[in-house]
C-alpha cells in the first residue's frame, strides 16, 4: 500500500479525536542551524481550516487503525469493517518533515489503535517522537496520545519528547464507558492521568528550584483528554461534573467535547443521527465560564441538567438570576461584570482599566467591542439605564433568540 | 503647514524622530501633511518637502504600550495611520493615561490598527505555503504571499528561527524575504509570474485535507471567519474545499441512511476473569477486591483505592484517616507532606517504618473540586461505616499486636464507634480481640497549626506517642 493510500486511512481514522491545539507549550526554535521547527509559549498556528469548521494545525494521524478493542462509538473497533492500515516509523517521521517544512502543519498528533499490548503499542508511538527529536533535531510541537497502563519508563520517555500527551476520559460515565467500551476501564484511564499529573508536578518543581543539574523534561503543554457527546444519555450536568473533576483532580489544560457524529460502519448499538454541533458548542461555553469566568458547575445547568439551546449559558444564568442586575458599569467588581451577559474577558480588562480615567457612556460599547443588544438589558451606564420593567418582562428571552429563518443555518 | 516625506511605508524610526520634534515645536496635528517617498501620497503632496526640524534640548516620555501599538499600527495599509498616530501622540504629551482609555476614538483606532496588523502578521505565519524548487541535493523553498498590510519584515524573523537548516524565499508583491541558511535579506516585492507553480507534495497534502475533515458536522461559515477567501487562492488545499462541501451531505446522508453493518468477524473475546471469592484473606487479593470497592459513593470522583501497604510480618498497624490529593493520584498511603511529617516522627521515636504497616480507615479521597484544586473533606459516618469491612480484614490478615489511631476518623474505625482523641490520648488501650491501641493525632494537624509554637510543641508530644510503639516494636523484635 502507497504512504498516501495510508494517510488517507490513517487520517480519517483520527478525525473524530477534537483535540487539535498546539498551544501552551514552552518557547523552542532552530536558530542554532541545528535541526528544524520552532514553537511559541502563547498562540498555536492553524495552518488551515477544515470545511468542518475545525482548524487543522497537526498532521493528526494513527500509527495503525487496527485495534484490539471493540469500542462501539469508535470506527476503528475491532468488529468494523473499514479497511485498514499501519505506517512504519519512518513513513510517519518522514510525512511530518516534509509537511513541516512546507509550512502545512505545527507539528504531529499521533494516535493508535492498541495493538500486541499496551506497552507495544506505547512504544510505537514513542520511537516515531524519539527518531523526530533525537535524529532530526525537530523543534515543532508534538502532542502523543498516553495509552492507559502503559509501563512507567513509556510514559516518562513519551514526556520527554512530546509537548503534550492526552488520553481520553470517552464518556462522561463510568456506566457508558463500561457498556460502549467493555475493555476500556475508566479506573486505569484516570490511574493514568493521576501518573502524569504527578510527573507534570514534579517536572514544575524541578524548573522553579534552580540547580545546577538540568530539570528533567515532562510534557510542557501538559495534558488534555476527551469525551464524547451525544452517544450515550449522560445529561450536560453530569458532562460538566465530569469536566471540574478532571480539571481539578488532573490539572488538564483541556477537556474537549465531541459531538458524536455517524461514522461509517457503525455499530448497530447507536443512533446514527446528525451530532449535536449546537449541544457541543453550548458546553464548550459553559466549559469557558468554569475556567475563566469563576462559575461554579451547579450555577451553569438549572434543574433541567440540560444547558438551553437557544441562548447561551451566561445569558441563560443572568436571566435566571434578574435580582442581581442591571449593574453599573462604572462601579461593579471585577468578578460582577465578569457575569454580564456579552462581556468578555477582555472586554472586562478594557472596562476596568478605561473607568480608571473616563467614565463609560453608552457610544462607547462599540469600541469596547460589547455587543449592545446582549448587554443593555443588564446594565446601567451614565447615560443609559433600562426601563424598570424590562428585566421583569417575560419576554426578555425572546430578544436574544435568533430569528427563525437563522435556525438550522451552519453553525 | 509641515509637509513630512517619510523613507518607506514602515519607516517607524523616521516617523518617531520627526514626530517627536513636531511636539516639541507645539505643531498642531492639522497643520501636519504626512506621506511616503514614492507612495500615492506624493500626488497630493507639494514638490518639496518642509525642511527637517530641529530637535531641541526639550524631552518627554510616552507609555512603552504607546510604542508597541504605534510600531504596529504603522505597518497597516491606511494612509491615515502617521496622522493618527501623530495626533495621539499629541495628546498624549499632556494626558499620559489617555492610552489606558480604550474608548477613545483615536486609541481605538490604533488599536483597530495593531490588531489587524497582528492578526494578518498571524495569518501569514499560517497560510504561507514553500514550494519546493531545484534538485534533491540542494532543494530551495520558495512561497508567494500576498499580505494585507506591509508586514514582511515583521514576520519575517519567524520564518528564519523556524526554518533555519533551510534556504528560502517569500516572494510578496511588496518585498520578497530571502533566508541562505545564515542571514534575513530584503529585496523589492515581484509578480506573482516569478513564483513557483507546484510542489509534488500537493497531492499528499491535499490527500491529508479531504481525509482529517469529518462531512456530518459541515460548518462552512466558521471556517470562513478564520481562513477568509482572500488567502484562498494562494492555497494549494483550497481547490478542492468546495467539492468537498458539496460532497458533504451526500456522504452523510448515506452513512445515516445505510443500515448498520454487522461485525465483520464473530469476536473471539477472552473469558473475563471469573469474579472469585478468595479463599483467603491474603493481602494481595483484599487489595484487588478492594480497588473495585463501590460501597460507597466516594469511589466516583476518585482516582483509586488507596489501600493498605506495609510487611504482612508487620505488628504494628498505623491507621490514618483518609487519602489525600497526592495519595489519590500516587495510589499510595502516606507519600504526601504529611507522609513525610509522618516519616520524621517515626524515625525520631525510634520506629522502624519498614517494618510497620500504613493504611487509613477510609480508603478513598474525599473531597470538592474548586477550579484547580481539590479540597479535602472530612470522611462522613457511613463513608467510616462503609470502609470498615477493608480495615478489619486488613487487622485479620496482618494479626498486629498493636493498632495506632492517627486522628479522629482514624479512632473512629478502630474502636467502631466515635471516640475523642483528647481523652484517649497517648495510652494503651485494650481492644476486645486482645489487641493494644494507642491513639494519637493525625500528622496533618501537626501542618495545619498556625503557631510554630505549638507546632513544636504538638510535634514532640506526636513523638513521645510514637515511642509507645517503638518500645512494643524493640520488646517484639527481641522475642523474634
Amino acid at each position: 500500500m502507497d504512504v498516501q493510500r495510508k494517510l488517507a486511512i490513517l487520517a480519517d481514522a483520527a478525525k473524530y479525536d477534537a483535540s487539535c491545539a498546539s498551544s501552551g507549550t514552552e518557547k523552542r526554535d532552530s536558530s542554532d542551524g541545528k535541526g528544524m521547527g520552532s514553537t511559541a509559549p502563547g498562540m498555536g498556528i492553524c495552518h488551515s481550516y477544515a470545511p468542518d469548521g475545525r482548524c487543522i494545525s497537526l498532521l493528526k494521524v494513527l500509527l495503525t487503525n487496527a485495534c484490539n478493542y471493540d469500542c462501539l462509538y469508535c470506527v476503528n473497533r475491532a468488529s468494523s469493517n473499514v479497511p485498514r492500515a499501519r505506517f512504519t516509523i519512518d513513513e510517519v517521521v518522514k510525512l511530518t518533515l516534509d509537511f513541516y517544512r512546507r509550512n502545512y502543519i505545527e507539528g504531529l498528533f499521533l494516535s493508535s489503535g492498541i495493538i500486541r499490548s499496551p506497552d507495544y503499542t506505547m512504544e510505537q508511538v514513542v520511537s516515531v517522537a524519539r527518531k523526530l527529536r533525537e535524529e532530526h533535531h525537530f523543534r515543532g510541537y508534538i502532542h502523543l496520545k498516553t495509552i492507559p497502563e502503559a509501563d512507567d519508563a513509556l510514559i516518562a520517555e513519551a514526556g520527554k519528547y512530546a509537548d503534550r500527551l492526552s488520553i481520553n476520559i470517552e464518556m462522561p460515565q463510568e456506566t457508558s464507558l463500561q457498556q460502549f467500551a467493555p475493555e476500556k476501564d475508566v479506573r486505569a484511564i484516570r490511574r493514568t492521568m493521576g501518573r502524569l499529573r504527578l510527573k507534570l508536578d514534579e517536572a514544575e518543581e524541578d524548573r522553579s528550584v534552580k540547580t545546577k543539574a538540568k530539570p528533567q523534561r515532562f510534557a510542557p503543554a501538559g495534558q488534555s483528554t476527551q469525551m464524547i457527546v451525544g452517544a450515550d444519555s449522560a445529561n450536560d450536568h453530569t458532562i460538566l461534573h465530569t469536566s471540574a473533576n478532571l480539571y481539578g483532580s488532573y490539572r488538564l489544560r483541556r477537556v474537549y467535547y465531541s459531538a458524536f457524529s455517524p461514522i461509517p460502519d457503525a455499530s448497530r448499538a447507536l443512533p446514527l443521527v446528525q451530532p449535536p454541533l449546537l449541544r457541543e458548542h453550548r458546553l464548550y461555553q459553559a466549559d469557558w465560564l468554569m475556567r475563566f469566568y469563576g462559575f461554579a458547575v451547579g450555577e451553569i445547568v438549572d434543574d433541567s441538567a440540560m444547558l438551553p439551546l437557544d441562548i447561551d449559558p451566561k445569558l441563560a444564568w443572568a436571566l435566571r438570576h434578574r435580582d442581581r442586575f442591571p449593574l453599573d458599569v462604572n462601579r461593579a467588581s471585577r468578578e460582577e461584570l465578569l457575569r454580564v451577559p456579552g462581556f468578555g474577558t477582555k472586554a472586562v480588562e478594557r472596562i476596568i482599566a478605561t473607568r480608571r480615567t473616563t467614565t463609560i457612556r453608552l457610544s462607547d460599547l462599540a469600541r469596547l467591542h460589547v455587543p449592545k443588544h446582549k448587554a443593555l438589558p443588564f446594565i446601567v451606564l451614565s447615560d443609559h439605564r433600562p426601563s424598570p420593567h424590562s428585566l421583569d418582562e417575560a419576554r426578555l428571552i425572546e430578544r436574544f433568540k435568533p430569528k427563525a429563518t437563522q435556525l438550522g443555518f451552519g453553525f | 503647514m509641515q509637509y513630512i516625506t517619510l523613507d518607506s511605508e514602515t519607516d517607524f524610526d523616521g516617523w518617531r524622530k520627526t514626530a517627536r520634534a513636531l511636539v516639541l515645536h507645539h505643531v498642531a496635528p492639522d497643520d501636519v501633511t504626512w506621506a511616503v517617498r514614492g507612495g500615492e501620497a506624493d500626488l497630493f503632496a507639494p514638490p518639496a518637502p518642509s525642511p527637517i526640524l530641529e530637535v531641541n534640548d526639550g524631552t518627554f516620555s510616552v507609555s512603552s504600550k504607546f510604542i508597541d501599538l504605534a510600531k504596529a499600527a504603522i505597518l497597516h495599509r491606511d494612509g491615515e495611520r502617521f496622522a493618527i498616530l501623530y495626533r495621539l501622540l499629541f495628546r498624549l504629551k499632556d494626558n499620559h493615561d489617555l492610552i489606558d482609555v480604550a474608548t477613545d476614538p483615536d486609541v481605538a483606532k490604533i488599536t483597530a490598527m495593531a490588531r489587524a496588523v497582528h492578526r494578518d502578521e498571524h495569518k501569514m505565519h499560517a497560510f504561507v505555503r514553500f514550494r519546493e524548487i531545484g534538485r534533491e541535493r540542494e532543494p530551495h523553498y520558495v512561497a508567494w504571499f500576498e499580505p494585507e498590510h506591509h508586514i514582511v519584515e515583521l514576520a519575517g524573523p519567524f520564518f528564519a528561527k523556524r526554518f533555519a537548516d533551510m534556504p528560502w524565499s517569500i516572494l510578496t508583491p511588496d518585498l520578497c524575504a530571502h533566508w541562505d541558511g545564515h542571514a534575513l535579506s530584503f529585496t523589492p516585492g515581484v509578480s506573482k509570474s516569478e513564483a513557483p507553480g507546484e510542489d509534488r507534495l500537493e497531492e499528499t497534502w491535499r490527500r491529508y485535507y479531504a481525509s482529517i475533515f469529518n462531512p456530518a458536522r459541515l460548518k462552512v461559515k466558521a471556517m470562513q471567519t478564520e481562513m477568509p477567501k482572500k488567502y484562498w487562492r494562494n492555497l494549494p488545499e483550497a481547490s478542492i474545499i468546495k467539492p468537498l462541501i458539496e460532497d458533504a451531505e451526500r456522504m452523510t446522508g448515506a452513512m445515516i441512511a445505510n443500515a448498520a453493518t454487522d461485525p465483520h468477524k464473530p469476536q473471539k473475546r477472552p473469558e473475563a476473569p471469573m469474579k472469585r471469592k478468595p479463599a483467603t484473606d491474603s493481602l494481595e487479593t483484599l487489595r484487588e477486591e478492594a480497588a473495585h470497592c463501590r460501597a460507597c459513593h466516594l469511589y466516583k470522583d476518585a482516582t483509586q483505592t488507596v489501600f493498605g501497604e506495609g510487611p504482612k510480618s508487620a505488628n504494628i498497624m498505623l491507621v490514618g484517616e483518609q487519602p489525600g490529593d497526592k495519595e489519590d493520584l500516587a495510589g499510595h498511603p502516606f507519600v504526601g507532606p504529611a507522609g513525610q511529617m509522618l516519616d520524621r516522627a517515626l524515625a525520631e521515636a525510634g520506629v522502624d517504618r519498614k517494618k510497620v504497616y500504613v493504611t487509613n480507615a477510609v480508603k478513598h479521597f474525599k473531597f470538592v473540586p474548586r477550579g484547580k484544586i481539590r479540597l479535602h473533606q472530612k470522611p462522613a459516618t457511613p463513608e467510616i461505616k462503609a470502609c470498615r469491612q477493608w480495615y478489619e480484614r486488613e487487622v485479620s490478615a496482618i494479626q498486629p499486636d498493636l493498632i495506632v489511631a492517627m486522628g479522629a476518623t482514624a479512632a473512629q474505625s478502630v474502636f467502631g464507634k466515635i471516640t475523642p482523641i483528647g481523652k484517649t490520648r497517648g495510652r494503651l488501650i485494650d481492644l476486645p480481640d486482645g489487641r493494644k491501641a494507642l491513639v494519637t493525632v493525625h500528622p496533618s494537624y501537626l501542618l495545619r497549626l498556625p503557631d510554630p509554637e505549638a507546632k513544636v510543641v504538638e510535634y514532640q508530644r506526636f513523638v513521645a506517642d510514637l515511642k509507645i510503639a517503638a518500645s512494643l516494636q524493640r520488646r517484639s523484635s527481641r522475642a523474634a
